[in-house]
Parts: structure tokens; C-alpha cells; sequence
């Protein structure tokens, strides 16, 4: 069913919690070397579609195809190309990282011999080779969160999925997370859910963007940024002339005036006016000292993504909030 | 694999300070039983040998001491079986295991041995004692393994009923709570069932777990005593692979 570049498929998923409906219909795939974000406000679905791919859950209907494998039918042998970490990591406080680590090698199959180097080299990946002989109960939350990862990438699995891996982290850890995701990403695939939107534009090729347990986007990130680009202008002239005058250029759709003394001018997508906007104010002497194009953030196109999907979609009101 | 898991049962409970307080709580209870029994023995001793066929110090020590050992079980095995499942769904480190490439049954199988490796290891300790009286005396080996026998059979059986318990809930104190009361009840459902005699009767009689030990400790060994606690063990652990499985289908 599955061809070989796609490492994770998912085919017509759904999952319900009594009658809440937490995922209605998901399909979608993961090809090789793929890092793919999965967005969506709290209670949208994310975890739920990650502990099914992680075969924690079963979901009430559908399929889903880890490395070519059934992971209902097959369940043992899907697993052994899975890394996972879920958003609490799953960490026993009591134990050191190493003989955590060792466990967790024993746990995922991997023969005596190589488990020594492949423990270390997931220390080392993950920055921990230093805190190997602490307790995980000792570590500050960024270190368990390390020790969470180094778990889900202990045994290389082809598929690595990761719920939430920045939460709670300095900025700083942060950015040494996300550097590792990076690294990460030659040789396997990730799955990343978060509701932190610059980690999408930094790490991830492609982005799924989940509200009310639906998919409403599958876009790649140069599609989102495109999204992004917005259709108006902030314009700061010293010794501004009419309003009409402004709306009069070619292009522009309407003028507004901001509290600071700017205008905003939109315009057509089109059509920018921007060029012959300050040409005209060079030649008039109207004292251009600001023309800014604006761009959406992120934040805006996903509110207006995730706002918009129910009415669009018709995905049924009471079905939000179901996910944990 | 399951070797793996109950490996590390084992070693993250000797890690934590509530198994070597079972431990210490037990030899320190079970020594004194055990100096009472020998204490009513020499009481005894005089009149004893003047009684022909009277019961020797394997009779009057060694199975009494199993005996108490059977209640002090009752109380311990709840607080350490209780973790075994629900605190991991707690901590959520249950999807450690979930994620990893390892069946339902090798979890709790491996779960199951890890617990019970800890309680063979307290059993050992209380039947060192009744041993230093060979120093002195004779015991009835035969019935001296036969009650070891039992209790170890009888330990493995409230193990797989906590873990089942375990398996049940998110909260440790329910499962240790509902795990005491189970066994409890197993234990004296047979007083419905006794006539004036004191003689076991039907069905709640053979349900009992009791009454399957105290032959034992008798030093009768009965293929269907052992056959009753195999059963036991085999059932709870079969639910509890059931009831973790069925934790993925629906909430």
C-alpha cells in the first residue's frame, strides 16, 4: 500500500473520545527526510494524531502505515521504526541518564553490542555526555527534555516523533533543540507538533495545520510564507497631502490613517503602488520618511486559517476541545 | 525482552527506599514470630516428650511461622504492586513502553516477574531462619519445602492480582487499596462454606486461597493445590494484558 518514499501514512483516520470526535478523517503522508509541523490550537487534535502514529492509541477508524508497515496489524514490528516523544517525556526520575539510556536500548532492540555506541552517540547528539552519571530527577527541565529526545532517537528509528519537544525551555535551549531537530532530519523523519510558530519557520519543510480534530492546511513553508505576504503599505509623510489624493494612486484600494501620523494604504496584490508612491512624493516634496511593505505574521494567517475552517468545512461545532 | 523488564523492575524497586523498608519491617516482624514460636516450643518441650507421635519443631515453628509470613504478604505485596501500572500511566511513562517494539503480554509478564523476583528474594530471607535450628535440631526438610513451596506460590498469586489492580487505575492507593481487599476477601470467602467441624466444603471452599496453602504447609502436596495457584496467577495476569490493551481502543 505504501511506496517507498513515504515513511508514515495515515489513511482516513478518525478517533473519537465518547462522542466527541477528536480527528475526523485525517489522511496524510511523511516522506524520507521530511520534517513536518503539526499546528493547531490547544485541543485541536495534535496529540491525539501523535499517539496514534506512535501507536499508543487506536484510532477508531482508518489506517496507518509506518514504514511500510500496518501498525494495527503489525504493531511489534512498525514500532522498532519509532522514536517517540510524547509532550510529558517519559522519564523515570529514580534512574542516571545512562542506565536510563541502557534500558530504553534494551527496550528498543538493539543488539548488545552496539548498544554501547549507539547510547553514546545519542548522548552526544542530544549534549548530554556530560550529566550521563546524574539522576533524571536532578536535571533541570531542559536536560530531561534532552534525555526525552535522546530516548526517542536512540535506536536511529526512520520515523522520529516529537510532541511539543520546546515547551517550557529557555530560549536558549530552544534554539540548541531546534539545531538538533535540524540534524536530525538527514536521516530520519520528523514529525514536530507545537503551537509555536517561528519553530515551524525554522525547522520544518512542510507544515499540517489541524483545528477541530480536521486537517485545514497541508502547505510547504515557502506556500505559508507566501500566505504571508499581505497587501498594504505604512506610509510616513511629513507634509501630507489629501486622503483623496492618496487613494487616487493606481492600485490602492483604500487609505486609513494611524494614531502615529502614518497612513495605511492597501492596495490591490497585484498592483503595489509603492514605487510610484515615492516617486510622486520625491517629485511633490510631501517629506517621505516611511514606506514599510507590511507582512502578515504567522499568527495571523493561522487565526485566519483556524477561524475561518468550521463554517468552510463544516466540521461540527461541539467537536473542539476534545483532543488532550 | 521480558528479562529486560523485569530486570529493571526489580533494580528501580531497590532504588526506591520503600522496598528496603518492606524488607527490614519484614525480618524485624517475622524474627519475632519466629523467637515466639521457639520460645513455645520449650515451653511446650516437657510434655511433648511424653506424648507419643507428638508434632515436631517443623509442625510447631516452621509452619506457623509460614503462616504469619502468608499475613504479612497480604499487607505488603498491595504497596508494591500498586505502582507497577498506575504510576506509570501517571507519569506518563507508560508510552515508553506503548512506543517501544514490545507486546502487551512482554510488559506485563515482565512486570509480573520483576515483582515477584523482589518477593522471592523476602520469602528466601524468612526461610533462612527456620534453617538455623538445624544448628540445634532436626527439621522435616520435605515439609520445610513444601511450605516454601507454597508460600512462594502464594506470593506469585497476590502479585498477579495487584498487578491486575494496577492495571485498572491511574491512583497507586486504589489499586493498593482494591488489591488488600480482593485478596482479603479470597482469603476468608471459605468461612461461609465451613460447617461446625471446621471442615471446607463446595465452592468457596475451593475458591479460597487459603485453604490451598495451609495443606502445603502441612506438607501435603497436592497437584491440584498447585494446579488452583498456576490458575490464579494465569487468569489475573491474562486480564491484565486485556485491560492494558484495551487502554488504546477507547476512552
Amino acid at each position: 500500500m505504501s511506496d517507498a518514499t513515504s515513511l508514515i501514512r495515515l489513511e482516513h483516520v478518525y478517533r473519537y473520545y465518547g462522542h466527541t470526535c477528536a480527528l475526523n478523517d485525517v489522511s496524510f503522508t511523511v516522506g524520507k527526510g521530511e520534517v513536518l509541523g503539526l499546528l493547531g490550537p490547544n485541543g485541536a487534535g495534535k496529540s491525539t494524531a501523535m499517539q496514534i502514529i506512535s501507536g499508543n492509541l487506536a484510532p477508531s477508524a482508518g489506517q496507518v502505515w509506518v514504514n511500510g508497515i500496518d501498525l494495527l496489524d503489525q504493531p511489534t514490528a512498525a514500532k522498532a521504526g519509532l522514536g517517540y516523544l510524547p509532550d510529558q517525556p517519559p522519564l523515570y526520575r529514580e534512574l542516571s541518564v545512562d542506565e536510563y539510556l541502557v534500558y530504553c536500548a534494551r527496550l528498543n532492540r538493539i543488539p548488545a553490542k552496539q548498544q554501547r555506541a549507539a547510547i553514546a552517540t545519542a548522548k552526544e547528539r542530544c549534549g548530554l555526555t556530560e550529566v550521563g552519571r546524574r539522576l533524571i530527577g536532578n536535571l533541570s527541565k531542559g536536560y530531561q527534555q534532552r534525555v526525552g529526545i535522546a530516548q526517542a532517537i536512540v535506536h536511529s528509528p526512520a520515523v522520529v516523533i516529537l510532541d511539543e519537544p520546546t515547551v517550557g525551555l529557555d530560549p536558549l535551549q530552544m534554539r540548541e533543540i531546534r539545531a538538533l531537530i535540524r540534524e536530525l532530519r538527514g536521516e530520519h523523519s520528523i514529525i514536530l507538533s507545537t503551537h509555536i510558530l517561528p519553530e515551524v519557520q525554522a525547522v520544518c519543510d512542510r507544515v499540517r495545520i489541524i483545528s477541530a480534530g480536521k486537517l485545514v492546511l497541508n502547505d510547504t513553508i515557502e506556500g505559508l510564507q507566501r500566505r504571508m505576504r499581505s497587501s498594504s503599505l505604512v506610509v510616513g509623510l511629513r507634509r501630507p497631502p489629501a486622503v483623496a489624493e492618496l487613494q487616487g494612486f493606481p492600485g490602492v484600494e483604500s487609505v486609513e490613517a494611524l494614531p502615529d501620523g502614518t497612513w495605511r494604504v492597501h492596495y490591490h496584490p497585484e498592483r503595489n503602488p509603492a514605487e510610484q508612491l515615492a516617486a510622486e512624493a520625491a517629485r511633490r516634496d510631501w517629506g517621505l520618511y516611511e514606506l514599510i511593505p507590511e507582512r502578515m505574521s504567522l499568527e495571523q494567517v493561522f487565526v485566519d486559517i483556524t477561524r475561518s475552517d468550521p463554517t468552510e468545512h463544516g466540521v461540527a461545532e461541539h467537536s473542539e476541545g476534545a483532543a488532550a | 525482552m521480558i528479562f529486560h523488564i523485569a530486570a529493571h523492575e526489580l533494580r528501580r524497586m531497590f532504588l526506591s527506599p520503600l522496598a528496603w523498608s518492606v524488607l527490614a519491617v519484614e525480618q524485624l516482624i517475622l524474627a519475632y514470630f519466629f523467637l515466639i514460636g521457639i520460645d513455645n516450643y520449650l515451653v511446650l518441650q516437657p510434655r511433648l516428650a511424653m506424648m507419643e507421635g507428638a508434632p515436631g519443631i517443623t509442625d510447631l515453628i516452621v509452619a506457623p511461622l509460614f503462616g504469619d509470613a502468608s499475613i504479612f504478604l497480604l499487607f505488603a505485596v498491595p504497596m508494591l504492586t500498586m505502582r507497577l501500572v498506575s504510576e506509570e500511566r501517571r507519569g506518563q511513562t507508560l508510552s515508553l513502553l506503548l512506543s517501544a517494539p514490545v507486546s502487551m503480554s512482554e510488559i506485563i509478564l515482565g512486570k509480573f516477574l520483576g515483582v515477584t523476583a523482589f518477593f522471592w528474594i523476602l520469602v528466601l530471607m524468612i526461610g533462612v531462619m527456620p534453617l538455623s535450628l538445624l544448628a540445634g535440631g532436626t527439621i522435616d526438610l520435605g515439609m520445610y519445602a513444601s511450605g516454601m513451596f507454597g508460600v512462594a506460590l502464594l506470593t506469585a498469586s497476590f502479585v498477579a492480582v495487584g498487578l491486575y489492580m494496577s492495571t485498572l487505575t491511574v491512583q497507586p492507593a486504589i489499586a493498593a487499596v482494591s488489591t488488600f481487599g480482593v485478596l482479603l476477601g479470597l482469603w476468608i470467602i471459605d468461612w461461609v462454606g465451613a460447617d461446625r467441624s471446621g471442615e471446607y466444603s463446595g465452592l468457596f471452599g475451593y475458591v479460597s486461597i487459603l485453604r490451598h496453602y495451609q495443606s502445603l504447609l502441612k506438607g501435603v502436596f497436592n497437584s491440584s493445590d498447585v494446579i488452583y495457584y498456576l490458575l490464579f496467577i494465569a487468569t489475573f495476569i491474562v486480564l491484565s494484558i486485556r485491560r492494558l490493551d484495551a487502554d488504546r481502543l477507547q476512552h
